[in-house]
C-alpha cells in the first residue's frame, strides 16, 4: 500500500532524510527504531504532510498514487493517521466537536451522508469503551489540560473513530508509564484488521511487547541502516544502538 | 529528481483561502423601498425643535434635547482611539427617517406589510406567534419604533417593555428620572449628539422581584440613506429583579459611510442582574473599505445598589469603524460588572473597543475577557480602564484580552489602564497576541478537516468563552457570523 | 498636544536668556542642533497630564520653580566631586563623576583605556572626536510628544561620553557617578552619548546621589548606540532626597543580533520619571528592561518603556516591578510597538505592583500595538497585596508575619534584583532593598542629607 523510494529531505536546508526506501504492504506491522535524531519524526511529518521538512528526492506512492502531492487533509481521509508524538492543544473545541468535524470530512469525502448526532454519539461511546478512555475526555477542549497519557490514549481514541487503512504512530510510547502504555497498546492492537497496517515509531523496545512486529527497521542518520524480523528489537534493547552506529560509521 | 515544494503550494492554497473569505457577503445588505419620511438634511437648532415636535414630545424633553444641543456644539469629535476616521460632515446627514405608517399602531394589521417582509427577511417575524418563543422583540427602523412584541404578555407581570417614545407619553416620570443618570449628555461628544438628536429606541422597566420570563430584544435597521440612526435605550431593573436583552443590528450595502450614535444606559438596584448581550452585525463595508456603518456608541451601566449585577456580552463583526466602551460603574457595595466581547475586524474595518470597570464600593468585583480577531487590513484595539477608587475596599478586577491575527497585513492592539487606589485591591490583567497556530491547523487537516474548517473551528475555539454567554438562540448565530466574517482568512 | 504654556514660556525664557553663554561653552557642532530643537520644544512644550504619556505625572511639582542653571562649569565645586567616593567596597569599576551635569578636568576630559576605549566628556568628545560623535549625537534620541528631550538639545553641554570600538571591551564596568550639590536651587540637564561598536562589549553603572538638601531638578538625556553583535548593559541606581525630581531618557538603538538590557533601579527620589526607549533595528536583536521602584512618602516613581520591533526575529522583554508604601504613588506606562515587516517577534512585558497602604496608588498601561501576524506577544499587569497563602505557608514554618513579609516582598523585588549582571552591585542593592523594605533605611544610602 506504501512504497517509498530513496527518499530525501530536508529541514531550513539540513538534511535529515538521506534517502529511504520502505515498503508497507496490507496486514503488516513495521517497527521503525532508531537513536535520537536519526530522522524517525521527521519521516512521519513527511508522510502525513507536515510542510516543515522538504522533500528534495525520492518518492512516496500510497496505493499507486503520489502521496508528497496530496494535502494532508486528503491523506488523512485517504486512511493514513499520524499519532503525534506531541498532540496539539486547541483550546475551545470541544472533542466532540472536532471529531463529528474530521468524521463527517472523511465521510463526505467519501460520498457518504453526515452521521446524525444520535449515531455519532453512539460510535464515540463505543470506540471510547474500545480504547478505555475515559468518558469525561470528549467533554473537553481538544488536548487542553491532557496529562502526557491522557494525550497519547486520545491519539488511539480517535484513530479507533477515524478508522485509518495506516497507522503512523510517532513515539507513542514516550512518556507513559506502564500502565498507561499497556491501554495505549491494547487501544491499538484491538483496533486491528487484517488488511490495515501500522508504523510504529519508537525509540524503546518495550511497545513492541504489546504491538509485535513484521518487521523492524533501524533509522540511523537518514537512513534505514538495518532491517530484519522482531527479535532485531530485543537485540537493540540489550546492546543500545552503539554497535549499529559504529557498524556503519566503519562502512563510511 | 523530484524537487517539491510543500510550503510554497501551501502558501497559494492560503491566499486563495483568505480571498474566499474576505470576500464573504453580507447578507443583510438589502434595501427596502418603502415610502419614507425625511427632515432635511443638516443639523441646528431648528432641526432639533423639529424631531420634539414630530415626536409630540413635552417641553422638558426638548429642553434636555436642546442644552444638550449646545453642548455637543461647544464639543470637538474625540482623536484618542486608535482609529483613522474620515472628516464626517454633520451639516450632510439627515437626522429624522421614520417609515410612513399610521401614528400609533395598534395591531398589526396597521403595519406595512412590506415593513414585515423586512423583518421577516431578518429573521425577526413581527408576528408574536412566528417568533422564537420567549422572546420579545422591539423592532425599530431608521428613527422610529415599528412594533414591540409580547408587551402586553410582559405588562401583566408588571414589566415594561416598549419604545422609548412610547416610555416618553406613558411613563414620563420613570424616563425623566433615569434618563441621563447614568450617560449625560456631557459625558461626550457623540452621547451629547445623541441627547440632542435621538429619535427612538427601546425602553424598559422590570419592577422589583421579578425575574422577566422571556428574552428581552431590539433589533436595530438602519434603512434609508444618508440618514445617521441616534437610537436610546433605557433599562432599569428594580430591587431583586432579573432581565436578559439582547440587541441586533444590520443595515443596507451602501457606498457612503453612515453614522450609528446610540446612548444605552441601564440601572440595577439592590440586587438586580441585568444581562445585556449585543450581535452587531452593521453593515462593515466593502473589501475595498468602501462605504460601512461608523458606529459610535455609549453604553453604561450602573449597579446603584448593593450586590447587583451588570453583565455586558458582545459579538462585533459588523461596522466600518468601531468605537465602543460598554461599561459599569460598580457604585453598590458587593456589586459586580462582567464584559465579555469578541471583536472581528476584516477587510478594512477598524475597532476601538473595550470597557471601563469603575469600583466605587466596597467588595466589589469585575471581570473582563476580550478576544480580538484580526484578518485582512483590519485594525483591532481593545481599551479599558479599571479603576479602583479609594474607599472600594477589597475590590477584585480580572481581565483577559487576547488578540489572534489572521494574515500579515492586519493589526492587534492592547492599550488596557489599571487604577488602583486602595491597597486591598487586587486587580490582575493579562494579554496574548499571536497567529492562528500552524501546528493546529495541521493536526485539524492530518484528521481530514479542511484548512478553512480548521480556521473556523479554531476560531470558534477561541471565541467560546464569550459566546457561551449569550443567550443559546443567539450563541449559535453569533458562531455562524463569526464563520462567515472570517471563512478561510488565514495566512 | 496638551501644551503647559505657562512652564513653557518660563523655561523658554532660560533659554533665550543664556543662549549666549550656552553658545560659548559648546563647540559648533553641539550648537549646529539647538535652534531646531528649541523649536520644537516651544511646539511640544513641557508635558501636562493632558499628554497621553505623562497622564499620571505631574510635572508642575518641580518645573514651577526658580532654579540656578549653570552652562559653564565651575572649577572649584570639582574637588567635592573628586573626594565623593561611592561606598560599595567590592565594587571594581571605571569610574567617573559628573558634578550639577558637568565633567570634571581634573583627571584630563578624556581617558584612553585598553582596547582604545575612550571614556570622557561629551563636551571635549566633540572637540577631539567629531568624526565619531557626528556620526551618533541627536540621532537617536528623537520624540513627537515629549518636549523635554529637545529641551535637552536644546541646552545641553556636556555630560559623560564612551566609545567602545569594533570587538573590544572592558574587564570591568564603567561606573558614572552623577552628583548634584550646591547651595541653590539647581536645574541641570546633562546629555550622555554612548558607543558600543560592532562586537564590542561593555556595562555602564549610573549612580544618582544628591548631596546637599536643595530642590533638584533633572531633565537627563542618555544616547547609546548599539552595534551588530554587541552587548551592552545598563544599570541605574538612583538614590536622591525627595526634594529632587529626575527625569530620565535613555535611548538605546540596537544592531543586527546585539544584546541590551536596562536596568532601572529607583530606590529613593521625590519625583523620578524614567523613559527608556529599545529601538531593535537589525534582525535577531534582544533587548531587556527591567525595573524596580520603591517608594514612600510622597514620592512618585513614573516609568515609562517602549520596546519598537524594527525588524523581524527580534525579542524582547519587560519586567518592571514595585511597592509602594505610605503615601506614595507609581505608574507604568510600557509599550510594545512591533512594525509590519516585524515578523518572527517574541515580546513580553511584565508589570507587577504591591500597595502597602491604603493611600498609595498605583497606575499602570501595559500597552501592545502590533502590525505584524507571526508573533507571540504578551503581556501581564498586577496591583495587588502579598499572597495570603504564601504567608500563611512561612507562618505555618514558623516565620512571624513580619518577618514573611519581609521574605516575600525580598522575593518579589529579587526578581528583577537578580537581572544585575555585576556580582557586587547586585548583593549590595538585595541589602539596601532589604534596609529600605525594613524601614531602616528611611534616607538614601551614603546621603548626608536629611530629607525624610
Amino acid at each position: 500500500m506504501l512504497v517509498i523510494k530513496n527518499l530525501h529531505a530536508a529541514i531550513e536546508g539540513k538534511k535529515i532524510l538521506r534517502g529511504i526506501s520502505l515498503e508497507v504492504k496490507p496486514g503488516e506491522i513495521h517497527a521503525i527504531m532508531g537513536p535520537n535524531g536519526s530522522g524517525k519524526s521527521t519521516l512521519a511529518a513527511v508522510l502525513a504532510g507536515r510542510d516543515l521538512a522538504e522533500v528534495t528526492e525520492g518518492s512516496v506512492t500510497y496505493f499507486g498514487r503520489n502521496l508528497l502531492e496530496m494535502a494532508p487533509e486528503d491523506r488523512s481521509r485517504e486512511g493514513i493517521f499520524l499519532g503525534f508524538q506531541y498532540p496539539i492543544e486547541i483550546p475551545g473545541v470541544s472533542m466532540v466537536n472536532f471529531l463529528k468535524t474530521a468524521v463527517n470530512e472523511h465521510r463526505k469525502y467519501k460520498g457518504l451522508e453526515p452521521l446524525s448526532a444520535s449515531d455519532f454519539l453512539r460510535i464515540m461511546r463505543e470506540k471510547k469503551e474500545l480504547v478505555d478512555i475515559d468518558s469525561k475526555l470528549a467533554n473537553r477542549s481538544v488536548n487542553e489540560g491532557f496529562s502526557g497519557g491522557e494525550k497519547k490514549k486520545n491519539e488511539i481514541f480517535q484513530m479507533a473513530m477515524l478508522e485509518p487503512k495506516l497507522a503512523i504512530l510517532d513515539e507513542t510510547d514516550s512518556g507513559l508509564d506502564i500502565d498507561a502504555l499497556r491501554v495505549v497498546a491494547n487501544g491499538v492492537n484491538k483496533l486491528k484488521r487484517p488488511d490495515n497496517s501500522a508504523i510504529v515509531i519508537t525509540h524503546y523496545q518495550r511497545l513492541l511487547d504489546y504491538i509485535v512486529p513484521d518487521v523492524v527497521h533501524v533509522l540511523y542518520d537518514g537512513r534505514i541502516v538495518k532491517s530484519a524480523g522482531k527479535e532485531l528489537a530485543l537485540e537493540l534493547e540489550e546492546k543500545g544502538y552503539d554497535w549499529i552506529k559504529k557498524e556503519v560509521d566503519n562502512q563510511n | 529528481m523530484l524537487v517539491y515544494d510543500k510550503r510554497k503550494l501551501m502558501e497559494t492554497d492560503q491566499d486563495r483561502i483568505i480571498n474566499d473569505v474576505t470576500s464573504g457577503d453580507y447578507k443583510y445588505g438589502f434595501y427596502t423601498d418603502i415610502e419614507t419620511e425625511k427632515i432635511p438634511r443638516g443639523l441646528n437648532e431648528d432641526t432639533v425643535r423639529l424631531i420634539s415636535e414630530k415626536k409630540e414630545e413635552p417641553e422638558w424633553l426638548l429642553e434636555f434635547r436642546l442644552k444638550s444641543f449646545r453642548q455637543w456644539q461647544n464639543m470637538k469629535m474625540p482623536s484618542w482611539a486608535n482609529l483613522k476616521i474620515p472628516e464626517i460632515d454633520y451639516q450632510d446627514i439627515i437626522y429624522y427617517a421614520a417609515p410612513r405608517q399610521k401614528p400609533r399602531v395598534n395591531s398589526l394589521d396597521d403595519i406595512d406589510p412590506e415593513l414585515k417582509r423586512t423583518f421577516d427577511r431578518l429573521g425577526i417575524p413581527l408576528e408574536e406567534q412566528k417568533h422564537l418563543s420567549g422572546v420579545a422583540v422591539d423592532a425599530v427602523m431608521d428613527s422610529v419604533s415599528v412594533k414591540t412584541t409580547f408587551r402586553e404578555t410582559l405588562a401583566e407581570m408588571g414589566i415594561i417593555f416598549c419604545s422609548f417614545s412610547e416610555a416618553v407619553r406613558e411613563f414620563p416620570e420613570l424616563v425623566r428620572r433615569y434618563m441621563g443618570s447614568v450617560v449625560p449628555y456631557t459625558d461626550n461628544f457623540f452621547a451629547a449628539l445623541n441627547s440632542a438628536v435621538f429619535s427612538d429606541g427601546s425602553f424598559c422597566y422590570v419592577p422589583k422581584g421579578i425575574r422577566c420570563p422571556m428574552e428581552l430584544s431590539t433589533y436595530f435597521r438602519i434603512n434609508s440613506a444618508n440618514t445617521g440612526q441616534f437610537e436610546r435605550t433605557l433599562l432599569v431593573a428594580d430591587e431583586e429583579s432579573y432581565v436578559s436583552y439582547l440587541e441586533g443590528c444590520t443595515a443596507p450595502m451602501r457606498d457612503e459611510n453612515q453614522l450609528h450614535a446610540a446612548v444605552v444606559e441601564i440601572i440595577a438596584e439592590k440586587n438586580a442582574e441585568v444581562k445585556y448581550s449585543t450581535v452587531q452585525n452593521w453593515y462593515p463595508g466593502d473589501k475595498d473599505g468602501n462605504g460601512g456603518i461608523f458606529n459610535f456608541v455609549t453604553k453604561r451601566g450602573l449597579c446603584r445598589g448593593e450586590g447587583s449585577k451588570i453583565s455586558w456580552t458582545q459579538v462585533e463583526t459588523g461596522s466600518a469603524i468601531t468605537w465602543k466602551y460598554p461599561s459599569c460603574i460598580l457604585r453598590g457595595d458587593n456589586s459586580t460588572g462582567e464584559f465579555y466581547s469578541v471583536a472581528v475586524t476584516n477587510n478594512h474595518q477598524q475597532a476601538d473597543t473595550g470597557t471601563k470597570m469603575i469600583h466605587i464600593g466596597r467588595n466589589t468585583k469585575s471581570t473582563i475577557v476580550s478576544k480580538g480577531i484580526s484578518a485582512g487590513y483590519g485594525q483591532n484595539s481593545y481599551r479599558g480602564l479599571v479603576k479602583v477608587l479609594k474607599n472600594a475596599k477589597d475590590a477584585r478586577n480580572f481581565s483577559q484580552c487576547d488578540s489572534l491575527l489572521l494574515g500579515d497585513k492586519c493589526g492587534a492592539h492592547t492599550f488596557p489602564y489599571l487604577e488602583v487606589d486602595n491597597q486591598s485591591a487586587i486587580v490582575e490583567h493579562e494579554a496574548t497576541t499571536s497567529k492562528i497556530g500552524e501546528d493546529q491547523i495541521f493536526y485539524c487537516n492530518q484528521r481530514g478537516i479542511s484548512t478553512e474548517d480548521a480556521i473556523g473551528l479554531i476560531v470558534n475555539g477561541y471565541a467560546r468563552e464569550v459566546i457561551n454567554k449569550l443567550p443559546m438562540e443567539f450563541a449559535v448565530e453569533a458562531q455562524k457570523l463569526l464563520q462567515i466574517s472570517l471563512e478561510g482568512s488565514v495566512g | 498636544m496638551a501644551v503647559n504654556s505657562e512652564l513653557t514660556e518660563l523655561y523658554s525664557g532660560i533659554y533665550t536668556d543664556n543662549i549666549r553663554r550656552i553658545r560659548e561653552g559648546s563647540t559648533s557642532f553641539l550648537n549646529a542642533f539647538r535652534d531646531a530643537a528649541f523649536d520644537r520644544f516651544t511646539t511640544l512644550g513641557i508635558p501636562t497630564r493632558k499628554n497621553e504619556n505623562y497622564k499620571y505625572t505631574n510635572l508642575d511639582l518641580f518645573f514651577r520653580h526658580n532654579y540656578k542653571t549653570y552652562f559653564i562649569p565651575d572649577e572649584s565645586d570639582f574637588v567635592k566631586a573628586e573626594e565623593f567616593r561611592c561606598d560599595i567596597t567590592d565594587l571594581d569599576t571605571h569610574g567617573v563623576v559628573l558634578l550639577n551635569g558637568f565633567y570634571p578636568t581634573i583627571n584630563g576630559k578624556i581617558r584612553t583605556l585598553p582596547g582604545e576605549i575612550l571614556i570622557g566628556s561629551l563636551n571635549e568628545a566633540s572637540r577631539r572626536f567629531p568624526d565619531l560623535v557626528e556620526r551618533h549625537y541627536g540621532k537617536y534620541a528623537k520624540s513627537n510628544s515629549d518636549g523635554l528631550v529637545h529641551l535637552n538639545t536644546a541646552m545641553a553641554s556636556d555630560g559623560v561620553f564612551v566609545h567602545v570600538p569594533q570587538g573590544s571591551h572592558l574587564n570591568k564596568p564603567v561606573q558614572v557617578i552623577n552628583l548634584v550639590d550646591s547651595t541653590e536651587d539647581v536645574f541641570n540637564q546633562h546629555r550622555n552619548l554612548i558607543i558600543v561598536d560592532d562586537n564590542a562589549d561593555l556595562t555602564i553603572i549610573i549612580c544618582d546621589h544628591t548631596l546637599s538638601p536643595q530642590k533638584f531638578l533633572t531633565n537627563a538625556v542618555t544616547e547609546i548606540y548599539v552595534g551588530e553583535n554587541a552587548r551592552f548593559n545598563i544599570i541605574r541606581v538612583q538614590n536622591e532626597h525627595n526634594n529632587a525630581c529626575k527625569v530620565t531618557h535613555t535611548f538605546i538603538h540596537q544592531g543586527r543580533n546585539s544584546y541590551s538590557s536596562s536596568n532601572n533601579l529607583t530606590l529613593h527620589g521625590g519625583l523620578v520619571r524614567n523613559n527608556t526607549y529599545h529601538f531593535l533595528g537589525g534582525e535577531g536583536a534582544e533587548s531587556s528592561s527591567f525595573g524596580l521602584y520603591l517608594s514612600d512618602k510622597w514620592q512618585h516613581v513614573d516609568n515609562l518603556v517602549s520596546v519598537e520591533h524594527a525588524f523581524p526575529n527580534c525579542t524582547s522583554n519587560q519586567l518592571f516591578k514595585g511597592v509602594l508604601d505610605e503615601m506614595s504613588t507609581g505608574a507604568f506606562n510600557g509599550r510594545i510597538f512591533v512594525d509590519p515587516k516585524a515578523q518572527g517577534t517574541l515580546a513580553y512585558q511584565k508589570n507587577n505592583n504591591i500597595l502597602l497602604t491604603d493611600d498609595a496608588k498605583m497606575y499602570t498601561k501595559p500597552q501592545l500595538e502590533i502590525y505584524a501576524d507571526d508573533v507571540k506577544c504578551s503581556h501581564g499587569a498586577t496591583v495587588g497585596q502579598l499572597d495570603e497563602n504564601a504567608l500563611f505557608y512561612l507562618q505555618s514554618r514558623g516565620i512571624d508575619k513580619r518577618e514573611a513579609k519581609l521574605l516575600l516582598m525580598l522575593g518579589f523585588a529579587h526578581e528583577v534584583i537578580q537581572n544585575i549582571g555585576v556580582e557586587a552591585l547586585r548583593e549590595r542593592i538585595d541589602n539596601l532593598v532589604m534596609q529600605r523594605l525594613k524601614g531602616e533605611l528611611s534616607r538614601c544610602a551614603s546621603c548626608m542629607v536629611k530629607c525624610g
